[in-house]
């Protein structure tokens, strides 16, 4: 007799939510036999075993044994684990069970998409997903890189394609009309490894690659190929964008070349956990050590035209050191923050919202704009200052920013 | 066993146990009459002249107060998770062979699973009380002897005050008394706060047994139960572990979305303008209630308001507002950590409450109507509002009422709840089993929206403005069956067999608990 194996994916154990773990032992005859375990068996024991028998069929397994512990998994983590332990045994397979992708997730963004909060969500987490986006930052990262252990690498894979498909991080109700679209982002891997991390993510849905560790246009470059390769391979309309993420002395050198690697370069990242390991310092709350590289990268984007984002703050309990690190962060000229806690969200909305002396010099401007236009007015003046078409595009941002923050109401012009 | 439609279209049963039972009828639409139930007659030449009550052992006393076949025993829970004179009790009665009691607690925990095997063995008969953890496990597959009863905390004194029931001995575990049964929760090495929820089963049981690890000399003062209603006094070595008994300190729920949750309920609440000086609140210790708490103090600092009273559980954090003077009283309906125990000893403000004084159907009024506002949780909530907090949506008991019901009548009723737990939808067509009903219930705050009431129109007009994520129950449910995965299936149980019903806090029969299959 043929000699069987096992295969199992997903986490087990006591303390496991919203996830499930899955064994598989692939048989000569037998048939199927699924035994599953299920918190939710009740409510929806018969749709998890549809949808594994639906999965079966879809690979051709006819002899299979399967155990199945599940700790309230949602559909898109069942298939995507599922899937996992089925690629671990049959590796040559190229099929790909594709859940119907939510309507909801199609919406297009654009290059200059507001980026003051970005969330990192460790790619193999499922449980942190699905109400990411009630936290309303203007964008939502899926990370394959650090966050996801070397051995996960191809559970993450499925998981992230499987969310971006099926995972609406909108806002719930009425209050989404009030507030910024969510941008769905991903960190690949660094290069070379992050090449193969685009078929899952780019027919997908996909708004921002962030590719990390970036030192070179090249690098940019490379992503680009394999981007516009699978974009006309899929049909893919929406433009994708790049952040690539400077965590290293060379990437700061480097990086205005990179800024401009692309027309599709989006922003530039810092990440000043490497870069402080990188050139031979340790990261302080005060930042004097990465001071250069933030301004350096700063002026990088500012030249190349690109947004300048800055680093993660990593102490997630010490939310006034928060609000003054996003308070620096935008003085010296960036745009947004990393997230790694949905708390930081609203403190670094607040900091990078505009102050009062600025929306009221704004909301002059945009009268006097508007009433030139009225007028039939070529030149706006203000006073008896002249206003440039750029002075009134930063005006109308700070009007739509203060909007977004409560500080003006929708109907300012009445008042 | 004989089942009918009650008002709320529930199917109960119309005798239970023996005794007949009536219909849930209506919200407020039942009002029995007659005179209130009453203890025996006593003199106290009957007792020691002396004032010394104490006896040997729990035995002893048991033996003393004619402990019989069938007889209803009640317990409190003051002790929580660290309570061992309850086991220690059903150890006693099972040693002198007597069968079918009836165990009245004022809740369960899960350290009682202890008594499963006497509930196994027919030493105890069925439990009218909360059925929680294991116990409710327990008599959800139909393997209890009688059916359970579950009332909320008002509904105890209610039951206890019109001859529903009618308590045969009460056990009164005390972490201070003296020799006279004079005693108290805020001392001792057991510490528990408050011992209120044992005050009525002091007043009305047949006899009265305080079990204590501290006995002090007579007198112990302030005391919470009177000694003149006690007949005998039991000392032993521990009540319990301290540490279950109440936590060292409460804590705040880190989960981002429940965090999101409470500061929802506090910018509910300052927008619809009840957050306003000298207003009233109903405070718990479940993780979204505290870190809702922590948000409406911000809001209440920044805009210099104070509150007159927060009642229900005290922790450290309605302490710290009270010592910061942003609360004049805490109305302690029972003590959740070592700071709420602290405070009801050394604040003048931190006042001793009862089910008696807050929930009490029968009393000439209660404080729970006269708060502004009260945040809840549920195990599951229906789109016309009907909630549920005894069973998961697998119909497994796994809660008791607590005061739950009785908090429904506040001014405003905030149930703070996420919209599913894992692949759980909270949010349903139907709930499992029904324990409050809809037009009690004025909001639903969840993480991905606020539904509002219909009803409260006014509540809907202040709000119109807000930015809150106000919405509609029907269109949140649709959601959450999405994210789930389609409409949850619902549990298959055995119609035939009642294992418990849910009284409402009047008495009538709102629900039934049917055996799970």
């Amino acid at each position: 007799m043929k000699q069987t194996k096992n295969y199992s994916a997903g986490p087990r154990g006591e303390t496991v939510r919203s996830d499930c773990y899955i064994e598989i032992e692939l048989k000569e005859s037998g048939g199927i036999k699924l035994n599953l375990k299920s918190k939710v068996e009740s409510m929806y024991g018969e749709s998890i075993r549809k949808l594994i028998l639906d999965m079966c069929k879809f690979f051709s397994l006819k002899n299979v044994k399967m155990t199945v512990e599940d700790y309230g998994a949602l559909p898109f983590t069942i298939a995507a684990r599922f899937e996992t332990v089925i690629k671990r045994a049959l590796s040559k397979t190229k099929k790909e069970y594709l859940l119907p992708i939510e309507k909801k997730n199609l919406y297009p963004t654009k290059k200059d998409h507001l980026r003051r909060s970005r969330l990192y969500l460790p790619g193999n987490e499922p449980k942190l997903f699905v109400n990411a986006g009630l936290h309303n930052p203007d964008g939502i990262i899926l990370d394959l890189e650090d966050s996801v252990a070397p051995s996960e690498k191809d559970a993450a894979q499925l998981l992230v394609r499987n969310t971006l498909r099926s995972v609406d991080f909108s806002c719930s109700g009425e209050a989404k009309q009030r507030r910024n679209s969510c941008e769905r982002m991903v960190r690949i891997n660094q290069l070379p490894k992050g090449l193969d991390d685009l078929k899952f993510i780019v027919p997908h849905n996909v708004h921002v690659i962030l590719i990390p560790k970036c030192e070179s246009a090249e690098q940019v470059k490379q992503v680009d190929v394999e981007v516009q390769k699978l974009r006309k391979l899929h049909n893919v309309k929406n433009e994708i964008y790049y952040m690539p993420i400077i965590e290293s002395a060379l990437g700061v050198m480097k990086s205005f070349e990179i800024a401009s690697a692309s027309r599709n370069v989006c922003a530039l990242s810092i990440g000043l956990e490497d870069y402080t390991a990188d050139i031979g310092t340790q990261r302080t709350n005060e930042g004097k050590e990465s001071l250069f590289a933030r301004q350096m990268v700063v002026n990088a984007c500012r030249a190349a035209g690109v947004q300048p984002i800055d680093s993660v703050f990593s102490d997630v309990s010490d939310m006034e050191a928060l609000k003054q690190s996003a308070i620096e962060a935008r003085s010296l000229g960036f745009e947004g923050k990393g997230c790694i806690h949905p708390r930081q969200i609203k403190v670094i909305h607040e900091a990078f919202a505009p102050t009062n002396d600025e929306i009221e010099k704004a909301k002059k401007i945009v009268a006097a704009f508007e009433e030139a236009e009225k007028k039939g007015l070529g030149v706006i003046s203000l006073g008896s200052k002249m206003i440039d078409p750029p002075v009134v595009k930063r005006a109308q941002k700070t009007i739509d920013l203060a909007i977004m923050n409560n500080l003006l109401p929708k109907d300012w012009r009445k008042q | 066993m004989k089942l009918v439609k009650n008002a709320a279209g529930r199917l109960v049963p119309t005798e239970v146990n023996g005794q007949q039972q009536i219909p849930f009828k209506g919200v407020n639409k039942y009002k029995p009459s007659g005179n209130k139930a009453k203890p025996p007659i006593r003199t106290c030449i009957d007792y020691p002249k002396d004032g010394n009550k104490v006896v040997k052992d729990l035995k002893t006393a048991l033996k003393k107060a004619g402990l019989k076949d069938g007889m209803t025993i009640s317990t409190h829970h003051h002790l929580r998770n660290g309570d061992v004179v309850t086991n220690l009790l059903f150890d006693t009665i099972k040693e002198m062979k007597i069968k079918n009691i009836s165990w009245f607690p004022s809740a369960s925990f899960p350290v009682h699973s202890h008594l499963i095997k006497y509930l196994e063995d027919g030493t105890i008969h069925h439990i009218e009380g909360s059925m929680n953890g294991p116990l409710g496990k327990f008599t959800s597959e139909g393997k209890m002897k009688g059916v359970g009863i579950l009332r909320s905390h008002g509904g105890r004194y209610q039951s206890i005050q019109d001859g529903e029931v009618h308590i045969d001995i009460a056990v009164i575990a005390a972490p201070t008394a003296d020799p006279f049964g004079n005693a108290t929760g805020d001392r001792g090495k057991s510490a528990c706060g408050l011992l209120g929820f044992a005050l009525g089963d002091s007043e009305y049981a047949d006899k009265v047994i305080v079990v204590t690890d501290n006995l002090s000399p007579f007198p112990c003062v302030p005391w919470q139960i009177q000694g003149n209603n006690v007949d005998y006094v039991v000392q032993v070595d521990s009540l319990g572990d301290p540490a279950k008994i109440v936590s060292g300190t409460t804590e705040v729920t880190k989960s981002p979305d429940r965090l999101l949750i409470a500061e929802y309920v506090a910018q509910l609440l300052d927008e619809a303008g009840i957050m306003k000086d000298g207003f009233s609140l109903q405070a718990g210790a479940g993780g979204i209630n505290l870190a809702f708490l922590l948000f409406l103090k911000e809001k209440m600092k920044q805009k210099n308001i104070k509150a007159r009273f927060m009642r229900g559980g005290s922790t450290k954090y309605l302490v710290e507002m009270l010592e910061e003077g942003l609360i004049d009283y805490i109305l302690d309906g029972q003590t959740f950590d070592l700071e709420g125990v602290r405070s009801m000893r050394e604040n003048d403000g931190h006042v001793n409450t009862s089910p008696f004084t807050s929930y009490n159907f029968h009393g000439k009024g209660n404080f729970a109507s006269m708060v502004d506002a009260v945040v809840l949780g549920a195990t599951e909530v229906d789109v016309n509002f009907n909630a549920n907090v005894v069973t998961h949506s697998d119909g497994y008991l796994l809660h008791g009422i607590g005061g739950w019901q009785n908090c429904l009548y506040s001014k405003c009723t905030i149930l703070a709840i996420p919209s599913f737990r894992d692949r759980i939808p909270v949010i349903v067509d139907e709930v499992t089993t029904l324990c409050g009903p809809g037009e009690l219930i004025d909001v639903i705050a969840t993480e991905r929206g606020i539904c509002i009431n219909p009803k409260r129109k006014d509540l809907l007009k202040t709000l119109k403005k807000s930015n809150l994520p106000i919405r509609d129950i029907k269109n949140l449910k649709k959601e959450v069956d999405e994210i789930c995965g389609g409409k949850p299936a619902k549990p298959k149980l055995n119609k035939d067999k009642v294992v418990a019903i849910i009284k409402w806090v009047d008495g009538t029969v709102l629900d039934s608990v049917f055996q799970v299959k």
